[in-house]
């Protein structure tokens, strides 16, 4: 139990009291449910499902160590600002379960409520960008729109003059969206999924499975088969690759996506902000470096590593929203491989193959959805049907041709 | 930097280029099944190794180029030509 009585006495006898976080158990022989991928999202599935009465009996099988993947790579950007129906229902749901986790978890997530800023540059941005506002408002969310002289005041170091490259015109923001601790998630949801017993095995690949009269029968792993009444895979980048072990085809590309930090700064930013005139997002972390991202690097991936054009694509965005960071030194930039979907919306699902089910997709934006897909998708494995929350994310909404395109971008994986 | 070899202009950096994806799918006949439409549409083999894919040298000689490419290593395996 974490507890302030609890810091006071281990900071007297030299912090010598502190168990590890969760246990490294040796894989049992069958479990009820077998979880693929220890990321944020397979985590929280773990979690959710081990409060469901009835399923005490769940393995998490992760093929290196918890949360080195998109996990540990992302930029960290919490929000539930979106125009269709499906989309801002189960984001918002995602983002009331944030505002109370790290209550829910009894560890600190860090999430900051700092707002998060969408610039428009046109006035047929502004239009599309007061619509999508509006249509939150009908959903029940916060938006608010900021007008340039809101915006120069909200974020000061903004450049909201007329010689700007792409002259700001005003901005959508959402003041519940916000940040987190990205490690603190899955260490979070790790410790509170192994307190309510659940297996979290590290360093176990799973590298096939048993599939008998079309019904998943168990895996096979690094650390030898595992039976078990439900698979449900949460691989995030990898789900094209592992679901193709168990014959399956998905409407998926695998594409990379970097990110980078600067040198730490004293306080400067204290919200999220995004460009409308290219694609660039910042935000400020506690450590005071600023947090940047951009676009993919357009050309499918399966390698955690990216190329210069992205960055520098990034970096002159950033330098025409906020000309005062040309002077910044660069100090980390990594990658991470993610599933683009061909309507850039998530996969939660069961799949043709009975009791293996799917949780993919997520394109840029699956760390916002982490508690939220967690939840939704610990309720399809118990129940074996989705949530009316995810029902609108079905494999099969391809071939029904009831797609969920936020951006109108037709089916391109890279697009959206 | 990706280098990717155009038959008309020799190796050129990748940002000269726009990727255009798995060039191995088939269009299927204007009258086949809806069904195997969607997945002409839709579904990737999506492989984690070798790939053929195309490239569109917009800024260049504007051919689509196929290419065959290993998407987990980046190395470009062996140079196509003008896209069929
Ligand atoms: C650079 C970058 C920036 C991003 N920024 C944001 C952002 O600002 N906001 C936002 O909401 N989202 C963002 N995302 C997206 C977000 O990070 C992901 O959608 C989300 O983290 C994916 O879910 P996950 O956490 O479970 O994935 P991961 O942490 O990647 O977990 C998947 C796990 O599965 C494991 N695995 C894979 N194959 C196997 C196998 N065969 N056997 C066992 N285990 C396996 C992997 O090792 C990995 O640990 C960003 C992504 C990237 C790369
Ligand atoms: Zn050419």
């Amino acid at each position: 139990m974490y507890s302030f009585p609890r810091l006071v006495r281990e900071a007297f006898r030299r912090h010598s009291g502190w168990e590890p976080t969760w246990r490294s158990p040796e894989p049992k022989p069958r479990y009820d449910v077998v979880i693929v991928g220890g990321g944020g999202h397979g985590l929280a599935t773990a979690y959710y499902l081990a409060k469901e009465p009835g399923i005490a009996n769940v393995a998490v099988l992760e093929k290196g160590a918890l949360g080195l993947g998109n996990t540990g790579r992302n930029t960290t950007i919490v929000r539930s600002n979106y125009l269709l129906d499906a989309n801002a229902h189960f984001y918002e749901w995602s983002l009331k379960l944030w505002e109370g986790l790290s209550q829910e978890l009894n560890f600190n997530v860090m999430f900051s409520q700092r707002g998060v800023i969408n610039l428009a540059h046109s006035d047929a941005q502004r239009d599309q960008y007061r619509r999508r506002g509006n249509a939150m408002r009908l959903n029940g969310i916060d938006a608010v729109w900021l007008n340039r002289a809101e915006l120069a005041r909200r974020v000061p170091l903004l450049n909201c003059s007329d010689d700007a490259r792409y002259p700001i015109v005003g901005g959508l923001l959402q003041p519940r969206g916000g940040t987190a601790r990205h490690d603190a998630v899955a260490w979070g949801y790790a410790r509170a999924a192994d307190a309510r017993g659940v297996d979290i095995i590290q360093n176990c690949e799973v590298t096939g499975f048993r599939i008998e009269h079309g019904r998943v029968r168990g895996v096979d792993t690094t650390r030898g088969f595992i039976a078990a009444d439900k698979v449900a895979l949460a691989v995030a980048g990898h789900t094209g690759q592992v679901a193709a072990m168990a014959g399956l085809r998905l409407p998926i590309e695998t594409h990379v996506l970097q990110a980078f930090v600067s040198e730490p700064l004293k306080p400067m930013l204290d919200t999220v902000v995004t460009f409308g005139a290219g694609h660039f997002y910042v935000s400020q972390s506690d450590k005071g470096e600023l947090v940047m991202g951009g676009d993919l690097d357009f050309y499918s991936s399966y390698a955690q590593r990216g190329n210069l054009p992205a960055v520098q694509h990034a970096v002159e965005c950033g330098l025409a929203m906020f000309p005062s960071f040309s002077r910044l030194r660069m100090m980390r930039s990594w990658a991470g491989v993610m599933d683009m979907t061909m309507d850039g919306s998530p996969i939660i699902s069961k799949t043709p193959i009975e009791n293996l089910y799917i949780d993919g997709g997520w394109c840029y934006g699956g760390f916002k959805a982490t508690p939220g897909s967690g939840w939704v998708f610990a309720w399809t494995i118990a129940k074996d049907e989705p949530h009316p929350l995810n029902a609108a994310f079905a494999l099969d909404r391809f071939r029904r041709g009831a797609v969920i395109d936020e951006k109108g971008a037709g089916p391109d994986a890279k697009a959206h | 930097m990706l280098l990717i070899p155009c038959p008309h202009c020799g190796p050129r950096s990748h940002i000269e280029f726009t990727y255009a994806g798995d060039a191995t799918l088939r269009r299927p006949a204007d009258d086949a099944p809806l069904a195997e439409w969607a997945d002409y549409v839709y579904l990737r083999d999506n492989p984690h190794g070798p790939h053929r894919e195309y490239w569109h040298h917009v800024h260049g000689c504007r051919a689509y180029v196929t290419v065959e490419r290993d998407t987990a290593t980046h190395a470009i395996v062996t140079p196509g030509g003008e896209a069929s």
